[in-house]
């Protein structure tokens, strides 16, 4: 039986416009959640807000300079733990374990590991390395991230060393150079951009984290003067604050949240940007 | 040497995941002696007695996600379809770079929007004309508080929304265009050619990318946790507050003093962790099938 055409052509408009309609919802709430942060942020911020330490709830002036330290500072050493060890693991997987029973084993590990939730993770380091330890720490929280990061560079790697024609390879090879040369000096210069993408993005998602910090870093209301104690970061700052009732703290919650989604989308944004620029050569 | 080197560091996730699972059985080995295989269906969550079960929690973990799943993968059929077939290339250059990122945003902020913003605007508008509307319905009933497993839900869904996206956009491309040409050549509108064409081929892709988006949002801890209500109730109202496996241990795991506490917490990352781990092989079994049918290609 045939329906009627101007009942089709009437369902194919409604379609179009749903759809479209669809699209400006996704939009419209990114937006929705940039501008609310961008304003309710503002005014929490001014120079106190970087270079003082916090106040009590009702006490005037007051910033965040131990979280922004503080999570810079794990954040490096987070990216100076899971950035060569992951990528190393991205090189096996794609130099030398394309058909390996090993290769694919970690292949599949790795793309697990990347489905864990990040609280799980935090929960295994504070299992880990908190409870022996006895205390929390600054060191905690950074591997908590450094191994939220490894799969992800791992992966990255792996998929952008897989982009670069063999004959690079083979032509490095056939000069005599060593495999390692090979691959440090040819194939990772062939891979660059990718590869440093790929770092950013890595970087730029667990600089965001809360979850995995919760248990391992935990929070402190003092300066960060030694990563063997528990250490102020922004993100817990801010679960924090929100969750009080002192009007003070939640603004500057909201000073961190501006802080922390400015620094994640301008890293994000230039690693997109990074990308495009290599496409286009 | 170089090689031996590469595949240490590549062991080193084999260790990392045995690890992980040795870690978490060996924490909550005194719950799990304790309870047993009844931990999973007891309601019971009781500090003070010392009694404990995940049927609360994971029930608070499961409804929100499957909202979020309903709304995000509806939702992003759709958009797909308006990326792919209908918007010019510059429009959905930008409105698919837009939702994309949406995954850059942190966690944590979806919680703060979330709490501060979303939740007086469901509990103002959304939910009353819910109530109002489909009040007659067990699932919205109760008074609109804004936060609870409805705003969770959703909130859920947004932040799955690109994640579920990519692969999307991938399949809906996928799709030879001489076969959707055949369809518009025999005079299909676009909605038809889509309906019947373009989903039919990719649906084993959409399926795919659903598990990849139902991976996060089982495990998202900080969005959830500042909208879900801590409540311990099982409820049919979706208005009523729930609490996830994830903010359980969120708001519970630095309280938790005593061992058997403590444990029962590690049991409940346990069993979340094996949750994931069961989306993520089914996952992969099923992107591994399609692409040996398809001979890769996403």
């Amino acid at each position: 039986m045939r329906r009627p055409a101007s009942f089709r052509r009437l369902s194919d408009l409604s379609i179009k416009v749903l759809s479209s309609l669809a699209a400006l919802v996704g939009l419209a709430a990114l937006a929705w959640i940039l501008a609310v942060v961008l304003e309710r942020g503002w005014n929490a911020i001014n120079w106190e807000f970087f270079t003082a330490l916090p106040t009590p709830p009702g006490v005037a002036g007051g910033g965040l300079s131990n979280a922004i330290v503080g999570t810079l500072f794990m954040t490096v050493l987070a990216t100076a733990v899971g950035v060569p060890v992951g990528m190393m693991a991205g090189v096996y997987l794609a130099e030398f374990g394309r058909t390996t029973k090993l290769g694919s084993a970690v292949r599949f590990t790795v793309n697990m590991l990347m489905g864990v939730p990040s609280i799980i993770v935090g929960l295994f380091v504070y299992t880990f390395l908190v409870l022996p330890a006895g205390h929390f720490s600054g060191y905690a929280g950074a591997i908590a991230l450094a191994v939220l990061m490894l799969p992800v560079v791992a992966r990255t790697s792996e998929d952008m060393l897989g982009l670069v024609p063999n004959a690079l390879r083979e032509s490095a090879l056939a000069l005599g150079a060593p495999r390692w040369k090979a691959t440090l000096g040819i194939v990772f210069r062939a891979a660059k951009t990718g590869l440093v993408t790929g770092v950013i993005l890595a970087v730029a998602r667990v600089a965001g984290e809360t979850a995995p910090l919760l248990f391992t870093a935990l929070n402190s209301p003092y300066w960060p003067s030694s990563l063997n104690q528990p250490t102020a970061n922004l993100t817990v700052t801010i679960f924090n604050y929100a969750m009080s009732p002192y009007p003070d703290w939640q603004q500057a919650a909201w000073g961190a949240s501006l802080l922390i989604t400015a620094g994640v989308l301008v890293t994000t944004l230039t690693a997109r940007f990074l990308v495009g620029e290599a496409r286009r050569q | 040497m170089f090689r031996g080197a590469t595949a240490l560091c590549a062991a080193l996730f084999l260790v990392l995941a045995l690890a992980f699972l040795e870690e978490l059985v060996r924490n909550s080995s005194l719950s799990l002696g304790q309870f047993g295989a009844g931990f999973l269906t007891s309601r019971a969550w009781n500090p003070v007695t010392g009694e404990f079960g995940a049927a609360r929690r994971v029930f608070g973990t499961v409804v929100p996600t499957a909202i979020a799943m309903l709304l995000a993968v509806t939702l992003r059929v759709v958009i797909a379809l308006f990326l792919v077939e209908l918007a010019p290339p510059i429009l959905a250059r930008v409105v698919g770079g837009g939702i994309e990122l949406l995954a850059a945003v942190p966690s944590i902020i979806f919680g703060m929007w979330g709490l501060f913003v979303f939740a007086p605007f469901m509990a103002k508008h959304v939910q009353p004309a819910l109530g109002d509307t489909l009040g007659f319905l067990p699932l919205f009933q109760g008074p609109p508080m804004g936060i609870g497993i409805l705003t969770a839900g959703m909130i859920l869904a947004l932040m799955i929304l690109p994640f579920v996206s990519a692969v999307m956009r991938d399949v809906f491309s996928m799709v030879p265009p001489i076969v959707k040409e055949a369809g518009f050549g025999m005079g299909s509108t676009t909605w038809e050619v889509t309906r019947k064409v373009t989903v039919r081929y990719g649906i084993r892709g959409v399926v795919g990318a659903c598990f990849l988006g139902l991976g996060r949002a089982v495990g998202e801890t900080m969005a959830v946790t500042f909208v879900i209500g801590n409540d311990h109730a099982i409820s049919a109202s979706l208005f009523s507050p729930g609490n996830s496996i994830a903010s359980a241990l969120a708001n519970e795991f630095t309280e938790a003093s005593e061992p058997l506490y403590l444990s029962a917490l590690v049991e409940l990352g346990l069993v979340l962790f094996g949750l994931t781990f069961l989306i993520q092989v089914l996952a992969q079994l099923w992107l591994r099938a399609l692409r040996k049918q398809t001979g890769g290609g996403l």
